[in-house]
């Protein structure tokens, strides 16, 4: 543990002193480390699920206290969290439907077998807590077993007596599984947590793949798209389109007081791309010839707005009086389960006045304030912009669906979906403010509630009114 | 700037035979009095002919105010019959075979020896002020289609245009050049080239021996750039002017009135080669807006201000002379950074300022009451055409419904419309883009500056559109900017030469 301890403080230094630059940085470190973490830890007989997730949540709070701003922390913990509760979930519907199969294998075909098991899935959603199944096997078996016989829709005589055997039979082969599943419970879990992390760091690193095919669809011959500061995934999307025999024109907005811009504008150059760098002050004069703004960002927030580089909403607003498209694109570690609301996430960051004004012209200036206390001269430089969700066009992540059903959302979400996806990806859902005054605190971990559990209409229209 | 061209005067011999007073009295006075030429005019009437002269002295010194007290008004009808009689003049004098241009002083003909190397203008022309000069030899009978175009305004020289730019370009005293890496949506406009053009004027000014220093050095001024803004380029004008006419003798067969108006006429041109697209000449007090817009500040105010604008800038001072308790947010941006010469006055002033960058528009709109804007000029559908980056402030104003006002001198009006800021913009020094001043750490585009595939793109000016400002603020009072075209229609006759 201790040697777990010591990562921990050295990603909480990095992130204190704003040494990690960028939210895939900051998201792919901070995997790496609760990887670590995971790996490192020695679970105990019972309850591992709930020992790791302990310790993801303390190792997780001292990183976003480290720094709240960066949001991709917060998002990579919860993820993880997800993966530990999946994991769990997923061993003890294994082991359920073993017992299910060996139990049923008279009358039941296969079709209804799978059919049981997205019952079961749904069944445990609402309830799925922090205590892992085994500990109330009864308990579990009977809401299962419910669920499963309600749906196969008359619970005649003959079928409940068939019920009581099969609930019998159930709450037995759970109670030895309890006991003899254990020994090679401990290390599958952990393995298998592990397992999935990888795969989220590999999603992390692969992000910009998966976004960069959808540049074919959305950028055409002779357009002109405006983009404003750097990003990387916005570079491999107009990179993209432009293998894809596409010629189209940039413009590079700088993006002060960091002008990353000027970065951007070289990697495309190189690249081949006819790119033009203008000022951020000519964002509006140039945006009546744009035919789309292509951005990324530094977080998306739950209402789908989204947290950018400093100056983003000018161009965005510059974008919706002339109607021109405002794409985001962004991988799915700035997902972020916050509203702008929250008082987390109202807090800026200020970064450095001498990158506006010279100290050494100004010093003179600086002098007025001694004597009457308070300084005639601020300079204010703050780091983010927060864009409202109304001007944004499209969000364009790399989530896959298996589901058909979602398969309108792969070419891009509409700002509404945001909190949607999050549902899938970290367990998170939209808590419904009550009136009790939930602290930010509690919600940010809070996996209580689900999309399932939500009135049907809330699921088309995510308000924050809901 | 204007501090050079005085400097300038002081070396020079204070009077070269004439009273600097009774030189700027003549000057203003022009009209109508001694106003006849050489063969022409003899041909008419005597009331056509002054009236011919006026209107031909008002052609020639529409760019300048100094024109102001010229306020006998002619008639279309009159100016028609006028047009007649010269035509029928002209026919006349050909028939004499064209002896008039033989009159014309030395120092006129070697001006248009330079400028006219192409002696017709060509039947539409595009930049007019380059051809006053050379209209000027031909003394009292100007082409009629000329004074035709006088009235509407002209289309603007488009540098895409092949041939026009041929023709420009043989008259032009300022080569402008194909410039490396344009911008294929600017390519309607004059390429910047800093230094080529000014090497070129410098190898140039023994030939333009006519042209007075202190003119040549404004126009050295505005080609570097060197003075910003409407008003200090108007007054850097003026006082050259002022120079030029102190060291003025008349030539011994001319009047004193057509000669100077010829001489100044051929400066105001080779300024607007040093500088195109100057909506905008000519100088008014600020005062009345000044009193005007202190009435919108009011105790406990925080008021933004883009770049730095003279009117703005005296409308502050005066509201903190008053008394009034305010705060100031001097909004800046690159590459300019005109906004930190601002705050150092503001701040020197005891005025409570905070400086930030454009980009943070969003962040401190917040807690901003006010916005004050400056303006380059105001066209005649409200539009604001201004330093880049005030339409994106007023953008943001109007978001966060804070009323926008416009400070700006009724001069500055133009009856030219405008939708966007691509049709007509100027394009300032592309390299100033990829260096920042004061950051040595940014150099990513040092490698790359010869690359086809990048351009530098410095816009100066974008327009603003009249949805997002509340008022303007101006001579004749606080109007919105529904109300532009009825002041430059009312008040032009009297104020406005545009």
């Amino acid at each position: 543990m201790a040697g777990t301890q010591s990562l921990v403080n050295e990603l909480v230094t990095k992130l204190k002193k704003r040494k990690v630059e960028g939210s895939q940085a900051t998201a792919l470190l901070t995997a790496e480390l609760l990887r670590s973490v995971i790996s490192q830890m020695k679970v105990p007989q019972t309850s591992q699920a709930a020992t790791l997730i302990e310790a993801i949540k303390s190792v997780g709070e001292q990183l976003i206290a480290a720094n709240p701003v960066e949001l991709a922390v917060g998002n990579i913990v919860r993820r993880v969290l997800h993966i530990i509760r999946e994991e769990d979930f997923s061993i003890a519907t294994n082991a359920l439907g073993g017992l299910m199969s060996s139990a049923c294998d008279d009358n039941k075909d296969t079709g209804e077998q799978k059919d049981f098991q997205v019952q079961t899935v749904a069944a445990f959603a609402p309830g799925r807590t922090l205590r892992p199944l085994h500990c109330m096997p009864f308990l579990t078996a009977h809401v299962l077993l419910k669920a499963y016989f309600s749906r196969s829709n008359k619970m005649s005589s003959k079928s409940s007596i068939h019920y009581k055997v099969v609930l019998r039979l159930v709450c037995n082969g759970m109670l030895s599984l309890a006991a003899a599943d254990r020994n090679t419970k401990s290390w599958k879990l952990k393995h298998d947590v592990i397992e999935a992390v990888n795969e989220l760091i590999e999603d992390i690193n692969n992000c910009y793949e998966q976004i960069a095919e959808r540049a074919v669809e959305l950028i055409h011959q002779n357009e002109v798209i405006l983009t404003f500061g750097r990003s990387r995934t916005v570079r491999e999307f107009l990179c993209a389109a432009k293998d894809k025999r596409r010629s189209f024109q940039v413009f590079v907005a700088e993006g002060a007081p960091k002008y990353q811009g000027h970065a951007l504008a070289k990697d495309l150059v190189a690249r081949g791309l006819q790119t033009t760098v203008i000022t951020d002050s000519a964002v509006f004069a140039m945006i009546s010839r744009v035919n789309m703004v292509v951005v990324g960002v530094h977080a998306v927030m739950a209402n789908g707005g989204v947290i950018g580089p400093v100056g983003l909403n000018m161009v965005a607003l510059a974008a919706r009086k002339h109607a021109v498209p405002f794409v985001v694109v962004a991988g799915t570690h700035k997902l972020c389960p916050l509203y702008p609301q929250n008082p987390a996430v109202l807090q800026n960051e200020m970064r450095c006045p001498s990158e506006l004004l010279q100290f050494g012209e100004f010093s003179d200036c600086m002098d007025f304030s001694v004597g009457s206390g308070t300084p005639l001269l601020n300079v204010v430089n703050p780091a983010f912009d927060y864009v409202p969700p109304e001007l944004v066009s499209l969000f364009i992540t790399d989530i896959r669906f298996e589901s058909a059903k979602e398969n309108h959302l792969l070419k891009g979400v509409p700002p509404s979906i945001p909190w949607v996806l999050l549902s899938r990806l970290s367990g998170f859902s939209m808590p419904l403010p009550d009136g009790n005054g939930m602290g930010a605190h509690d919600w940010i971990w809070s996996s209580e509630y689900d999309i399932q559990s939500l009135p049907e209409k809330s699921k088309t229209h995510p308000t924050i009114t809901q | 700037m204007g501090r050079g061209a005085v400097a300038a005067s002081s070396s020079l011999p204070g009077g070269l035979g004439l009273d600097n007073a009774a030189v700027k009295s003549a000057a203003s006075s022009v009209p109508a009095s001694g106003l006849t030429t050489v063969s022409v005019v003899n041909n008419l009437p005597i009331g056509i002919s002054e009236k011919g002269g006026g209107v031909a002295v008002e052609m020639q010194n529409d760019l300048s105010t100094r024109s102001k007290s010229l306020k006998e008004k002619t008639t279309k009808a009159e100016r028609r019959a006028l047009q007649e009689a010269q035509r029928a003049a002209k026919a006349a004098t050909k028939a004499e075979g064209g002896k008039t241009p033989a009159a014309a002083s030395g120092a006129v003909a070697s001006v248009n020896a330079k400028s006219g190397k192409s002696v017709k203008p060509p039947p539409s022309q595009k930049m007019d002020s380059a051809t006053v000069a050379a209209s000027e030899k031909k003394g009292g009978d100007r082409p009629p289609e000329k004074d035709r175009k006088k009235e509407v305004p002209q289309p603007r020289m488009q540098y895409d245009d092949k041939s026009r730019v041929e023709k420009a370009k043989r008259r032009a005293v300022v080569k402008q050049r194909d410039a490396r890496n344009r911008v294929e949506l600017f390519r309607h406009l004059p390429q910047y080239e800093r230094g080529n053009q000014l090497s070129e004027l410098e190898s140039k000014f023994f030939e333009l021996d006519p042209m007075h220093p202190a003119v040549y050095k404004v126009g050295l001024q505005y080609l570097s750039g060197d003075i910003c803004g409407g008003n200090a380029r108007c007054i850097a004008m003026l006082q050259a002017f002022q120079e030029a006419i102190k060291d003025y003798s008349t030539p011994p067969e001319k009047t004193l009135a057509r000669d100077l108006t010829a001489k100044i006429g051929s400066y105001v041109s080779f300024l607007i080669e040093c500088r195109p697209f100057q909506s905008a000449w000519g100088m008014q007090s600020d005062k009345v807006i000044v009193k005007h817009a202190v009435t919108k500040i009011s105790d406990g105010d925080v008021l933004l201000t883009y770049g730095s604008s003279s009117a703005v800038e005296m409308v502050l001072l005066h509201a903190h002379e008053l008394g009034k308790q305010f705060r100031v947010v001097v909004v800046d941006s690159r590459p300019k950074l005109e906004g930190q010469l601002l705050l150092r006055r503001l701040v020197g002033k005891g005025i409570n300022c905070t400086y930030t960058h454009v980009n943070a528009i969003s962040y401190i709109m917040h807690e901003v009451t006010r916005v004050f804007l400056g303006a380059s000029s105001v066209l005649s559908n409200g539009t604001v055409y201004s330093r880049v980056g005030s339409a994106c402030v007023a953008m943001v104003a109007h978001a966060f419904r804070v009323p926008v006002l416009v400070c700006c001198e009724a001069y500055k009006f133009h009856e030219r419309v405008q939708l966007d800021s691509i049709c007509s913009n100027e394009l300032g020094d592309p390299e100033v883009i990829s260096k920042v001043r004061g950051r040595e750490d940014i150099n990513f585009l040092d490698g790359s500056a010869n690359s086809e595939n990048l351009q530098l793109l410095n816009l100066i000016y974008d327009a603003t559109p009249s949805d997002y400002v509340s008022m303007i603020i101006t001579d004749y009072g606080m109007v919105p900017p529904t109300s532009v075209p009825v002041i430059v229609r009312e008040y032009r006759r009297e104020h406005l030469w545009i």
